[in-house]
């Protein structure tokens, strides 16, 4: 990546709308939302339950897709993908971190880091690799051959960053990353996502708690569907 | 490739992780190739057998004997071939080398033998001279007939080695008498031995020269025998079947019109219709076996229904993790596939072996012989059965969206 493309916007949105019909009634989850991300920025969505934020998140990690509006991913727009062309960008842009981990159970620790480079057709020894390297980085090399069921709670979630950030993605999705875990492992894993922050990693979080939420620099705030405040604030929690 | 490769194993992680289910949903398949290996395996190795058992019946040689249609049966009119019908075939026909009455005893008294304290009883045959020639077998000790034992009708008799074990004949048999109904017989020769076939004996007959079994089972009765020949000239076999069959028709006064009241056959049609029942029977398994097959491919699909709900979460993960549509369409067709095709190998192995027993356990069985043929046809079923079957569930998979997925407890 170039210096220069520091400042492009790595998610543009422009007046998007996710409609649902239930029952004859239309309902708006989005309505004409509007933001443009840039690169390395530490994002925080908040807003109470059904303001719309897991609709956008879903639009964001490119598993949904608009009702009306664009949606620039990288410059590419992503109505006009096929089903196909959403699962590469899934794939190679999105890293999606979850708040009940999501990880696979039947797959040691390594198998599951590896997986999505199992989409890319990259060999299995260089997957291996990789993998292995990733969650060395998370402090993890010791735990590799592990099931997820053999692993605490902030073991698991580190298994599920550095399998978000093994293909290297622009953007760090995370809903509500410390919503299962308890205060100490929360703070240990907000350490690390600021830390990743630090590395240059474009990071949007969904969350309900301020403590996280202070963690980032850029504060969205929704409200039926809406966006009501978008501030950009200083960290709080350096480490 | 890299994905195919991927998917084959996770195929046999999910299939090992749920190892008792695995088996149970592929016991249908299991079954099903089980028993068609089974029933091939003996009848091919039956099959192996008997052809091997006819090749001594050389390939140009034929047989002919007397037909009564099943109507004149009812009426109690029965065909017969005599003497003269073989001495107008072996006068009037040329490219014969070989030719032989073969006068079977009707069952009965003439049957019976007994040497001392012993009594058995055996198929006794009257045969010309040629006997030796048209049917390969040679006597292992003594010697066979000479023309004066049958112009002379002595008492003389060729016999299987089975018939010295039975009457417990002291060794060497040559020169001993024995009882055949009322008359004293002698053995000149022992015949080389020829084995079973389904557990019967091939060697326990007594062979008798032609004159002296139509003087023993008495010339008043009106005798029916077979004809048995040689024709020098495989390519000249059908030539001399159909002259046979004009000198049998005149002989036997048969007007236009009038079925025949014989048959000439040729070796291969003797095997061939042993074949064809062989045939019936492994056709009458496979279909029942397709059947069975059916019947396992819909509990794969069952249970492959089962696992993709099952997984629901899962295949969600996957999908945001990067997976296709076809990725997960291919992972589950494949678990389906790699399922069937376990069951397949599993049951050619089972097959083969319950085939081998059977055959080792029945005396004078032949062993069991699996073609190539039948193994790639199972496994091709098989995995046939595994992508048919494994669409809807794949597909099932493959549809789902991956926010619903994600969602699923």
């Amino acid at each position: 990546m170039s210096p220069s493309a520091t400042n492009q916007a790595v998610i543009r949105l422009h007046d998007v709308y996710r409609t649902y019909e239930m029952g004859g009634q239309v309902l708006n989850a989005l309505d004409g939302v509007s933001l443009t991300i840039k690169r390395n920025e530490y994002v925080a969505i908040v807003g109470s339950s059904g303001s719309g934020k897991s609709t956008l998140m879903n639009i964001l990690g490119c598993l949904d897709r608009a009702t009306k509006g664009r949606y620039l991913l990288n410059g590419t727009d992503v109505g006009d993908m096929n089903e196909g062309e959403l699962a590469k960008a899934r794939n190679r842009q999105i890293g999606f971190v979850f708040q009940s981990f999501n990880l696979l159970g039947r797959a040691s620790a390594l198998k599951n880091v590896m997986q999505p480079l199992v989409y890319r057709g990259i060999p299995l020894a260089e997957r291996k690799r990789i993998a292995s390297e990733a969650l060395e980085h998370v402090g993890l090399g010791d735990r590799m051959d592990h099931l997820p069921n053999q692993l605490s709670g902030g073991q698991r979630q580190r298994v599920a960053i550095s399998r978000a950030l093994v293909g290297r993605p622009a953007i760090l999705l995370a809903d509500e990353p410390t919503g299962n875990l308890d205060s100490k492992t929360s703070q240990e894993i907000m350490g690390l996502i600021d830390q990743l922050h630090n590395d240059g990693q474009t990071i949007i979080m969904v969350t309900h708690e301020a403590d996280i939420a202070k963690h980032c620099e850029r504060i969205i705030r929704l409200e039926d569907g809406k966006v009501a405040s978008d501030e950009r604030q200083t960290k709080a929690g350096h480490i | 490739m890299n994905t195919i490769f991927e998917s084959f194993r996770s195929a046999f992680e999910s299939i090992r992780a749920h190892g008792f289910r695995s088996l149970l949903t592929s016991l249908g398949i299991i079954i099903g190739v089980t028993s068609v290996i089974a029933v091939v395996s003996i009848v091919q190795g039956l099959s192996y057998t008997i052809n091997a058992q006819f090749a001594g019946l050389g390939g140009n040689s034929l047989t002919v004997r007397s037909h009564t249609p099943f109507k004149q049966q009812l009426r109690g009119k029965l065909a017969k071939l005599n003497d003269n019908d073989m001495q107008a075939i072996s006068r009037q026909i040329d490219g014969i080398s070989h030719i032989t009455p073969i006068l079977f005893t009707q069952t009965g008294r003439q049957g019976a033998i007994s040497y001392r304290s012993q009594t058995a009883f055996s198929r006794v045959i009257g045969i010309g001279p040629s006997y030796l020639q048209v049917n390969g077998v040679y006597p292992q000790e003594g010697r066979f007939f000479t023309r004066d034992d049958n112009s002379r009708r002595r008492l003389v008799c060729a016999v299987g080695a089975d018939v010295i074990d039975n009457l417990e004949i002291p060794k060497p048999a040559i020169g001993e008498f024995f009882m055949l109904g009322d008359e004293w017989c002698k053995i000149v020769g022992v015949i080389e031995r020829r084995g079973e076939i389904l557990g019967f004996s091939q060697d326990d007959y007594v062979l008798l020269p032609y004159g002296t079994a139509r003087r023993i089972m008495g010339t008043t009765r009106d005798l029916d025998i077979q004809i048995q020949l040689l024709v020098d000239d495989m390519n000249r076999l059908e030539e001399v079947k159909s002259r046979i069959r004009r000198v049998l028709r005149k002989e036997h006064k048969l007007k236009a019109g009038q079925a025949d009241d014989f048959r000439v056959q040729t070796a291969e049609q003797l095997t061939e219709s042993f074949n064809a029942v062989l045939n019936t029977i492994t056709a009458v398994s496979a279909g029942i076996v397709g059947i069975s097959l059916l019947v396992g491919g819909i509990g794969i699909m069952n249970i492959m229904l089962v696992s993709v709900t099952e997984r629901t979460r899962e295949i969600g993960i996957l999908k945001a993790l990067g997976a296709t549509r076809q990725d997960i369409l291919l992972q589950f067709l494949i678990e389906a596939l790699t399922l069937s095709m376990i069951g397949g190998l599993v049951g050619i192995a089972i097959g083969y072996g319950l085939g081998a027993l059977v055959a080792s356990l029945l005396p004078g069985f032949p062993s069991a012989f699996v073609p190539l043929w039948a193994i790639f046809l199972s496994f091709g079923f098989c995995a046939a059965v595994g992508i048919i079957f494994g669409i809807l569930p794949a597909a099932k998979a493959s549809q789902l969206d991956p926010i619903d997925a994600l969602r699923y407890e």
